[in-house]
């Protein structure tokens, strides 16, 4: 990969790129909704917006980059949106296909009620105005896994409009405050899925599966808030999350059931956008960032060396870690868009325009979905924070990796410890031990009741907190054996014999005599030494708190109370 | 019957990717550019491959245009002619799919189960590459 001329750093926080690519937002407007700070990074400089903190001097290049998202969800359902045929995954191929999935004449659609359910659940969860008539329409073009030479889409008047995502993104030095940012939802429409292309170069030939053509997929277009890698990623992983919650889609980037495909352009703030390219072929939340900070470095390098943007379509290299522009895209399409006309206008009610003695299969109440719809990640967030008094990045790890909000849940459930103490334990010795050796949590050694069995020795101090650790590091070799197990095996109880400490206590302090006169001298970390030694005495069986409250009731008594 | 002959004139063959430059033609109306049309052979996989093909879709825009004498002022544009039927709605079930192999039957050429097609799509020559028209 060619040197960057610029250097900035996505992979620290955007605080780094703010300087570069000062703040576009402010000929926008600020964003609605909630607390977002979009006056980014900086957290030193906290409040001060950009050009203010830091004039551009003349001939200086002060770049804005600007990123619009066009993602694509499958709709987790039984059935095609316009055919009864079946969504599955991996099965043989064009065995999921019917007549009207291979775009035999005379075949008509019909709509399934479950994907217009989805929609609407989701145009809600993301704050949309759901329209009340959406419209289908045809949009033309060729492709071999596109078999009727359109696809039925909503491109006049969308199912819902006008909405926003608010995600949570980590700013400052530490990058541990979590700060909330919001991106407007242009619009969501339900649309057909085209079949998939095997590329046989070989032999100069293409091999079609027809098994994904017409399963439901919502389209959904955000406007172009977003500024680099980092918050788009951070944006599409919330996006997953609600639509995992709302179990409108499964949507795995790996599986193909959500896309994104990202359009970029650079500008100078103040002056109009500059040309965008289409950045397609990214299949993980990773690549996503990846893929969109060389799009912005490629760009503001080309037009520094006094070149020119194409309005092109470039798909991400994900191993040479680059953009590169697709074959097959002759210019700008003309989709010839018509009305679909085999399909009336898609007509949804709420609880006031409800006709009555309608069948209920065949209208859809909003408002019924609105008060079915369940927990989002944000309120989920929310309730952690409230009831578990977590810190809110907490509550955002808790909820990033997969699993592990439930693991967590578990170990509440089963053990005594105060939620602070568990949340400290999955959140750092836990993910910690995950992390070191890249293991998701359901491939965990550790159960959550394992954990909750530990938490509960540490809670009746049965154990000391360094003992908890080296049980966890025993747990985690997953050799069968329960943490009381391990415990007595090793060794690791307490000692709760008050008098043999005082003995210990007492001896220690008669063979450092020095130590004891550094200590009535009034040196605070003398006692730290004599409890040191006390704790290497025992083993590291005793508690330190409790050596030390020996020690000092002994000091106390100038060593004239003798142990009994 | 027009519009039917305008089908059929617009129904020529693939073959021959041959370009008309009205511009050139004293006998063109210059409605219809030379550009319109090579756009439009894209994106319909059509072949204008006479003056007479162009000459009817001229005549056919003509017809379709007097549709600007009736008066639209104030009045909803119709949607289709479907708009206040009701759309109905299927419940997710499975009830279709699994005959792979009578869908085959109708692809010329099969690998293992998959159909075969081209490789990407086939790009049309530009207007300039193309020989010019021979007038008739």
């Amino acid at each position: 990969m060619a040197a960057p001329v610029l250097r900035w750093g996505c992979s620290g926080t955007c605080s780094a790129l703010a300087w570069v690519y000062g703040v576009s937002r402010r000929r926008r407007g600020a964003p609605t909704g909630s607390t977002s700070n979009w006056i980014r990074g900086q957290s030193s400089l906290a409040q001060q917006p950009l050009h203010t903190a830091r004039k551009p001097r003349k001939g200086e290049h002060e770049w804005a980059a600007v990123v619009g998202l066009e993602i694509h969800a499958q709709i987790s359902s039984n059935s095609k949106l316009f055919s009864g045929s079946q969504v599955c995954f991996a099965a043989p191929p064009n065995s999921l296909v019917s007549f009207f999935d291979a775009s035999l004449p005379g075949t008509l659609p019909v709509l399934n009620r479950r994907c217009v359910e989805a929609a609407v659940m989701t145009g809600l969860a993301l704050n949309c105005h759901i329209n009340k008539k959406s419209l289908f329409d045809r949009k033309h073009y060729f492709y071999a896994d596109l078999p009727a030479g359109y696809q039925i889409t909503q491109q006049r008047l969308p199912i819902a409009v006008n909405g926003s995502l608010t995600y949570g993104i980590c700013v400052g030095k530490t990058r541990r405050q979590v700060t909330a940012r919001t991106v407007r939802v242009k619009q969501i429409q339900l649309e057909q899925d085209s079949g998939k292309s095997l590329h046989d170069d070989l032999r100069s030939q293409t091999l079609v599966d027809l098994n994904r053509a017409g399963i439901g997929l919502l389209e959904l277009v955000l406007e172009p808030d977003l500024s680099c890698g980092e918050e788009a990623a951070t944006a599409v992983r919330e996006l997953q999350l609600i639509l995992q919650a709302l179990g409108t889609s499964q949507a795995n980037m790996a599986e193909g059931q959500l896309r994104v495909d990202a359009n970029v352009s650079v500008h100078h703030p103040g002056e109009p956008l500059g040309v965008r390219t289409e950045v397609k072929n990214l299949n993980s939340i990773r690549f996503l960032a990846k893929a969109i900070d060389y799009e912005i470095q490629r760009q503001i390098k080309e037009l520094e060396d006094g070149g020119e943007i194409l309005n092109e379509t470039r798909s991400f290299d994900y191993k040479l870690g680059c953009t590169v522009p697709m074959r097959d895209k002759e210019g700008k399409q003309d989709y010839r868009f018509m009305p679909e006309p085999n399909l009336p206008p898609l007509l949804l009610y709420d609880a006031t325009s409800l006709p009555a003695g309608a069948d209920s299969q065949q209208v859809i109440n909003i408002d019924q979905i609105r008060e079915r719809l369940p927990e989002l990640p944000s309120v989920t967030r929310e309730r952690l924070v409230q009831q578990y008094g977590m810190l809110p990045e907490h509550s955002f790890t808790l909820l990033n990796e997969v699993g592990l909000l439930e693991f967590f849940q578990n170990v509440i459930k089963e053990t005594r410890a105060e939620p602070k103490k568990v949340t400290s334990w999955v959140l750092n010795t836990f993910l910690g031990y995950l992390k070191q050796q890249n293991l998701a949590v359901r491939e965990s050694p550790v159960t959550a009741s394992a954990l909750a069995e530990l938490l509960d020795l540490l809670d009746s101090k049965a154990i000391s907190s360094s003992a908890a650790k080296q049980v966890f590091e025993e747990l985690w070799k997953n050799e069968g054996k329960t943490p009381s197990q391990i415990v007595s095996e090793k060794k690791l109880e307490l000692m709760q014999d008050q008098e043999a400490l005082e003995q210990l206590c007492h001896s220690v302090m008669q063979g450092h005599p020095q130590v004891v006169m550094d200590v009535k001298k009034g040196n605070p970390r003398a006692i730290n030494k004599l409890i040191g030694l006390v704790r290497k005495a025992t083993l590291s069986r005793a508690d330190p708190a409790v050596i030390k409250a020996t020690l000092e009731k002994q000091l106390s008594c100038h060593g004239s109370c003798p142990p009994a | 019957m027009w519009a039917r002959a305008v089908w059929l004139g617009l129904r020529a063959p693939l073959g021959g990717r041959r370009g008309f430059t009205s511009k050139a033609d004293p006998q063109g109306s210059g409605r219809v550019t030379a550009d319109v049309i090579e756009h439009l052979e894209r994106l319909a996989l059509v072949d204008f491959g006479s003056r007479e093909a162009v000459a009817r879709l001229e005549k056919a825009i003509a017809f379709a245009d007097r549709l600007h004498a009736v008066h639209t002022d104030g009045v909803e544009p119709m949607e289709s002619v479907l708009e206040d039927r009701c759309l109905y709605l299927r419940s997710d079930n499975v009830v279709e799919g699994n005959c792979a192999e009578e869908l085959l039957q109708n692809s010329h050429r099969v690998v293992e189960e998959y159909f075969v097609a081209p490789p990407g799509n086939i790009s049309l020559p530009k207007l300039d590459e193309q020989e010019p028209f021979p007038h008739s």
